[in-house]
């Protein structure tokens, strides 16, 4: 391939303009976009979910749904116009110059059909011998760093990890060598630690390849890691624009200032503030937008914002469409900076004492230990937090605490010193009551045929014990206590966006005032600004009710926000455990070393981190000795193989499972801060 | 928790027709449904109103005019009695729309709570009764009837019982698989976390939910029961004389198409498998909009 001398731009959209038939209206989803990639650039597409990121993806493919039309403007995929492509061109540029990876890469490999075959078909599309092609598939999987292609070119999708699926994803989306590489959403479904090594895996892959690169992501921290430039886009319009550092750091536009201040950041915690959120909603598609998009929703917003449409303003370099940008970091905070709190929880007795309790299943004739061996107590009005990659048994043992699943015999729960059954039905009903949970999904978790009002008011009867006109006044309180209006209680669960569900159903679990709630990753499936208004009430009726929380999550930073305690789960046992700020700062076990390095930060410049390789192993035949010895970085040698660790005290309340004496945890960790540094 | 001064969450302003209306525009632009029910609607109208038209007493003897073939004065003949074919198909859907729909009713609440029952227990519970569906399903109906009939001699209660009892393992089996998945959600868990009876986890949180799958299976099963409630009355295990039934009709007069006396069988044939055609396309119909 020759290079031409100058080169064209990799992506230009001229105006662009999308919009979405529905009920025979044109709903308007990207309006006037305008952006430029330069080749071998990498630009960060940011913002929430319904903003229309992943229109402008299958814009610059022409492959939006059957309802989607572009209805103004020019798309020019180095220098060509893909809009005027006929059919065979558009397919040539397809396998020829543009690639995707999506975001479930379960989804976009066929189950069917072996690795093998599906990545060498592309390599065949230009017309090589089989051989050849099968050759060159083996050397792209090399590429992406697996480890052993030849065997994975027999498996299945479904015999490999999510990780590995999206290696293979990205192998596939480089085969044809593309000139640009669009990745939507394309770690959002796995753990921190798996996306760390899959973004490390794009970060180098891109020193490798000419590529440019269109990054889409919700996750502010992801693409600040991995891109030179950032567009933020608000209601299908480019709100602002520049390189990455300028606009995380100095950002000029309201919308992107009130979407970082929304991130629980350098260590923030309940006790000394409440995030900021952004009040109202995104205009939903199709709607009308006289002046700036963002001016419902904006405190510096005044008449001229609401009439007149700001146009992007040049500031040397970078864009902002704000009449007003040179005061948006004076945007005013909609929650108070700080609060005061009366924190004097020390030397009560615990709400919740666990001892030695496991869960084993039986999976095809092999015993499965989901937990085993966790101990621990919550303080009343505490929250604890459960950390930890998927399968490390979290959520099993949420729900062994509330009795949805029974617990093996032989542990002990203890509720406010009573002895807690391990089944449900055999618990007394002021256990069952004082103990709750707030699902991940509300669509799963609030029954679609009922009003808000019929569910709710169902659980003030069954938990509450109330009824007529008793019950009825405690609900609007209820209503209110969620920030909700009574307005919301006769629609149906549908008919509210996903930030008011997650209030419903927390409202559902303080109906019988419960001394504990189970939250399991509540705000997992929400855009952030709505994720700190939940994190914010969530803290809030903590500090009012004194309820305690077990709060699980694979955000580091949210569960730093609202925990008091942590537990690291890996494969069901607890790796550490201590007070928050202590895990946190450390010295800290191994594993919470690594789960702590994989997050990206939008505070850190780039560092050297500690990297966990490979997945965790199955539960049915977990490693001898230490469990968490196949994958550690800091392994000692053959006794982290065949003696498991005891749980060691560090300091007062701050143990972790580690052969590794905590002086010299201590010194090894501060050696790493030091290279970093 | 009153420092907090954000705004209340507004309703987002998106849409908000009800699911219900949704499903009725979706019927109303749906050509098979429209047709099926025009077609259904004019047999209920028959039998709800179709003596008042019908030119001659669907049940007078009238030997001197028998085996007449159509003409002028009797459009559809007259059969071995001399009686009016075009009257007696007219009012013939009388019985059969009454049968049918309860029977299926029977089958539909019979099966419904089976399929609750086996869908929330599982394990043991589901084991036995599904096990014995089974069974009953590899049974023929006719067999059963024969066997009814014995029992509790022919009448309409006895078809209804029959019919609706045999189908209701097939709607069970629906209604199951439809639970299975429903129990997996969260909202069953938070019922049980508040200590609902089972019955009220199952009437009230789930059964509104598999709604749509029984209302389906439901109309498919209509058009079923028509046609079984038609063989049967046709091997005199139904409805009995001197109704004018349609497969009573062609049960009665079968043995004159030999000698050429084809109407008094055709008209009767083609009015059961209009109606059979008309609910199958509006349970077409009813499928496709719940599918949407």
């Amino acid at each position: 391939m020759t290079e031409p001398t100058i080169k064209e731009n990799a992506l230009e959209l001229h105006n662009l303009s999308v919009a979405y038939r529905v009920s025979r209206r044109n709903r308007a989803v990207l309006r006037d976009l305008s952006l430029t990639i330069r080749p071998g650039e990498a630009y960060g597409l940011v913002g929430e979910s319904g903003c229309g990121k992943s229109t402008v993806a299958l814009s610059v493919v022409r492959y939006l749904p059957r309802n989607g039309v572009i209805t103004v403007g020019e798309i020019f995929l180095g220098g060509q116009n893909v809009m005027k492509l006929d059919g065979e061109a558009l397919r040539r540029m397809r396998a020829e110059s543009v690639s995707m990876v999506y975001q479930d890469p379960g989804k976009a490999l066929n189950p069917s059909i072996r690795i093998g075959p599906q990545l060498t078909e592309i390599f065949e599309l230009r017309a090589i011998s089989r051989q050849m092609a099968s050759d060159q598939a083996i050397a792209m999987l090399s590429r992406v760093r697996i480890s052993d292609p030849v065997r994975v070119m027999q498996r299945y999708p479904h015999q490999l990890s999510g990780g590995m699926q999206q290696r293979v994803g990205i192998a596939m989306a480089l085969a044809n060598d593309p000139t640009m590489l669009i990745l939507d959403e394309p770690t959002t479904g796995l753990d921190a630690t798996v996306e760390a090594e899959v973004l490390d895996l794009i970060g180098r892959l891109r020193q490798e390849l000419s590529a440019s690169i269109l990054f889409i992501s919700h996750n502010l921290a992801v693409v600040s890691r991995m891109c030179d430039r950032v567009g933020v886009l608000y209601a299908g319009m480019l709100v602002e624009e520049g390189s990455t550092e300028e606009v995380f750091n100095n950002p000029r536009h309201p919308y992107t200032v009130a979407l970082l201040r929304c991130l629980p950041r350098g260590g923030q915690r309940k006790d000394q503030i409440r995030l900021d959120t952004i009040p109202g909603f995104l205009p939903p598609p199709g709607a009308t937008i006289n002046g700036c998009a963002f001016a419902d929703r904006c405190a510096l917003a005044d008449a001229r914002c609401h009439n007149e449409l700001p146009p992007l303003h040049d500031l040397g370099g970078r864009l902002s469409r704000c009449h007003y940008h040179e005061k948006a970091q004076s945007l005013p905070r909609t929650t108070p900076g700080n609060i005061s709190t009366s924190s004097a929880a020390a030397l009560l007795e615990p709400v919740l004492r666990i001892e030695g309790l496991n869960k084993t299943y039986a999976s095809h004739g092999h015993a499965l230990r989901a937990v085993n061996d966790v101990s621990l107590d919550l303080l009343p009005g505490q929250t604890l937090g459960l950390v930890g990659e998927s399968g490390s048994g979290k959520t099993t043992f949420a729900r062994l605490l509330l009795g949805l699943i029974p617990a093996d015999a032989g542990g002990t729960m203890q509720l406010e010193g009573k002895p807690l059954a391990p089944k449900l039905e055999s618990r007394t009903a002021d256990q069952v009551k004082a103990m709750q949970i707030v699902f991940q999904n509300p669509d799963s978790a609030l029954n679609r045929s009922h009003s808000i009002r019929h569910i709710m008011g169902r659980a003030l009867h069954t938990l509450a014990g109330l009824s007529g006109p008793a019950l009825r006044s405690r609900l609007v309180d209820l209503v209110h206590s969620v920030r909700l209006t009574e307005r919301h209680l006769s629609v149906k669960p549908r008919q509210l966006s996903g930030g008011l569900k997650q209030r419903v159903a927390i409202a559902r679990a303080f109906a019988g005032d419960p001394r504990i709630v189970v939250c399991d990753e509540p705000t997992s499936a929400l855009d952030v600004s709505v994720q700190a208004a939940i994190l914010n009430l969530l803290a809030d009726l903590q500090m009012k009710e004194s309820v305690s929380y077990i709060f699980i999550s694979h955000d580091l930073a949210v569960v730093r926000y609202l925990s008091d305690q942590i537990a690291v789960l890996y494969l069901g046992r607890i790796l550490e455990l201590g007070p928050s700020e202590r895990v946190f700062s450390g010295p800290h076990h191994p594993y919470t070393e690594a789960l702590l390095s994989a997050v990206p930060k939008l505070d850190e410049s780039e560092r050297v981190r500690v990297r966990l390789d490979g997945e965790i192993p199955s539960a049915i035949n977990p490693p001898s000795g230490c469990v968490f010895h196949t994958r550690c970085p800091r392994k000692i040698g053959a006794i982290c193989e065949v003696e498991e660790p005891p749980l060691f005290t560090a300091e007062p309340g701050h143990t972790i499972r580690c052969h590794i004496p905590y002086l010299e945890l201590a010194r090894l960790q501060n050696a790493q801060e030091e290279i970093n540094a | 928790m009153s420092a907090i001064g954000a705004k209340q969450p507004e309703l987002p302003s998106s849409s908000t027709r009800g699911p219900v209306a949704e499903v009725l525009v979706s019927l109303s632009l749906s050509g098979s449904f429209l047709t099926g029910l025009v077609i259904v609607a004019f047999w209920v109208f028959c039998a709800l109103f179709g003596e008042h038209f019908t030119p001659y007493d669907p049940l007078a003897d009238d030997i001197i005019n028998s085996l007449m073939p159509p003409s002028a004065e009797h459009w559809f003949g007259t059969d071995q009695l001399g009686r009016d074919v075009f009257s007696r198909v007219i009012v013939g859907s009388r019985d059969i729309l009454t049968v049918a729909p309860l029977a299926t009713l029977l089958a539909t609440v019979a099966g419904t709570t089976l399929g609750l029952f086996t869908g929330y227990f599982r394990g043991l519970v589901d084991d036995i009764i599904s096990r014995v569906l089974e069974a009953f399903m590899a049974i023929p109906v006719v067999i059963v009837a024969l066997l009814a009939i014995v029992a509790l001699g022919t009448s309409k209660s006895t078809v209804i019982i029959v019919i609706g009892l045999s189908f209701s393992p097939i709607i069970a089996r629906t209604v199951r698989s439809a639970v299975l998945s429903e129990r997996e959600l969260d909202y069953v868990a938070a019922a049980q976390l508040r200590r609902e009876s089972a019955l009220h986890t199952m009437f009230v949180e789930i059964l509104p939910n598999v709604v749509p799958p029984i209302l389906v299976e439901t109309t498919v099963r209509l058009g079923y029961a028509i046609f079984a409630v038609a063989t049967l009355s046709f091997m005199g295990f139904g409805i009995q004389p001197p109704s004018p039934d349609w497969g009573l009709s062609i049960s009665s007069n079968y043995g004159m198409i030999a000698g050429g006396f084809w109407w008094t069988v055709l008209f009767d044939a083609l009015a059961i498998a209009s109606l059979v055609v008309g609910v199958n396309l509006v349970a077409d119909g009813v499928q496709g909009a719940l599918n949407d």
